[in-house]
């Protein structure tokens, strides 16, 4: 009965009669209480790890994962960045001494000596003691590597602005929506001048916001064709009232469309 | 009935001594919250393990809707957000597991840099941690660019053309991961989504059953 329950191999065992047997290591040596991984500690591992499920899910709920317009390789305006844990190393890029000439300083010496330091730790740091505070060189390049990271990532970030960002690359499904161009609305559409900034579908442009997808009411539309709104001036409309009507219809029948 | 089913597999493969290995060992008091609450710090490895997997199952139910393709990838991406059911919570834990598990994987390298817990006999195991870190950076910046958006494309683009530039191997690198040593597209997203979705997975599997063994091979580290 020396394995599982008195377990006999047909033929040529490939287990040795004498097979050392993996000991789990004994925690005598650390004084104190010790405690079964299995079951006790792992139900309050369970524990821990339901309470942190349950922040992460409220995360995932009250902020859906960001999605921008399909990616137009033809946006020159389009100002790249990386997410947010790249941040510093393509802030680091953007300093004299580590662009242009010096470019293998930013993108390999710098960072290759902080992550090759990383992964070296143990053999750079090869004393026997243990507490920060007996081991300073290696401490203090940890907190100096720490802060440059989060500097540098603060400095990557606080020329953007997010919520602008958000808003003017917010995702639209351009066949989603049928332009119904005979309509007469779509007439005072296009010879009002509205279409130039607004688009022949739409669908908005680089000094305006896509009429598509807006939940507004007729009035409201026809308030801000008249008087603007935003970035919009007052007077782009200047036709008849009746036009004024059509033109709210119109706009308001392309967002029922969907 | 469990109990026959386990002692017909016991007796064929003998798997009680594997069920010791993972599951019957003690926890010393020193790393346990529920003695000395500071031992919370002990908690952000496995909260990484517990992220991973969940990072890797809603990964699993992203590649049933997701289609790598530049016709078909962001469209994919915006039916699974606005029309599939729960598409956006799934979507969502996917989106934000990987910034969580950056975040998880930073506090734990710290824990163990500051505790002076890769020291001698556990080097090897810093190396392999660290080499996860790595892999984890890299699938973020591969499913970076999956969504198929533009600031997937934009970013990918710039994380290309710094490959690009690198001494000597620069041309290659960036061909390697483009598909091109120009282009930015068709071949890049398919090739992102293999490394994304098949190697570094792979290698990510690998590492952290290394992890793992090793961990309960020395045991944790003593108390400071």
């Amino acid at each position: 009965m020396k394995k599982g329950k008195g377990m006999q191999f047909v033929g040529d065992s490939r287990i040795t009669a004498n097979k050392q047997k993996f000991i789990p290591k004994d925690y005598s040596e650390y004084p104190g209480k010790t405690e079964a991984f299995w079951p006790n500690f792992l139900l309050k591992e369970w524990l821990v790890g339901a309470v942190f499920l349950v922040g992460f899910l409220s995360l995932t709920m009250a902020h859906p994962a960001p999605l921008e317009k399909m990616a137009d390789p033809t946006d020159a305006a389009y100002i790249p960045l990386p997410d947010w844990y790249f941040l510093f190393l393509y802030q680091l890029l953007k300093y004299q001494f580590a662009s242009g000439p010096y470019f293998i300083m930013g993108a390999v010496v710098i960072p290759g000596l902080a992550f090759g330091g990383l992964f070296l730790a143990p053999f750079l740091d090869n004393g026997t003691k243990r507490r920060p505070f007996h081991r300073p060189i290696a401490t203090s390049l940890m907190l100096l590597g720490l802060v440059s990271v989060i500097w540098l990532t603060w400095e990557a970030a606080e020329h953007v602005d997010w919520e602008v960002r958000a808003e003017q690359n917010k995702p639209v499904l351009e066949e989603a929506v049928e332009i119904d161009k005979e309509d007469p609305g779509y007439e005072v559409y296009s010879s009002q001048a509205c279409i130039n900034c607004h688009g022949d579908n739409l669908q908005g442009g680089a000094a305006a916001p896509s009429l598509i997808g807006i939940d507004r009411s007729a009035e409201e539309i026809m308030d801000i064709a008249k008087n603007g709104t935003g970035s919009m001036p007052a007077g782009q409309f200047e036709g008849s009232d009746e036009e004024l009507q059509q033109l709210a219809e119109f706009i308001v029948s392309a967002n029922k469309e969907e | 009935m469990m109990q026959k089913i386990y002692d017909w597999i016991d007796e064929r493969v003998d798997i009680t001594p594997l069920w010791r290995d993972i599951a019957d060992h003690e926890v010393p008091e020193h790393v346990n919250p529920a003695h000395h609450f500071s031992a919370f710090v002990y908690c952000f490895g496995g909260l990484t393990f517990f992220v991973t997997v969940i990072q890797i199952l809603s990964g699993m139910f992203l590649t049933m809707y997701y289609v790598p393709d530049i016709e078909n990838a962001w469209k994919s991406v915006y039916y699974l957000q606005t029309e599939v059911a729960h598409g956006q919570i799934v979507r969502g834990m996917h989106h934000w597991g990987a910034s969580v598990v950056i975040v998880m994987l930073f506090l734990h390298t710290l824990r163990v840099f500051f505790q002076g817990a890769y020291k001698k006999p556990r080097e090897l195991n810093w190396m392999v941690g660290v080499s996860i870190f790595f892999i984890m950076l890299a699938l973020g910046l591969t499913g970076y660019l999956l969504p198929w958006d533009n600031k997937a494309y934009f970013a990918t683009q710039v994380t290309l053309n710094i490959a690009g530039d690198l001494p000597y191997i620069g041309d290659f690198a960036k061909t390697l991961l483009a598909g091109d040593p120009e282009i930015v597209g068709a071949q890049t997203l398919t090739r992102f989504f293999a490394i994304h979705v098949f190697f570094l997975p792979a290698a990510l599997f690998a590492l952290m059953g290394a992890h793992f063994i090793l961990i309960r091979k020395q045991g944790i580290s003593g108390p400071l």
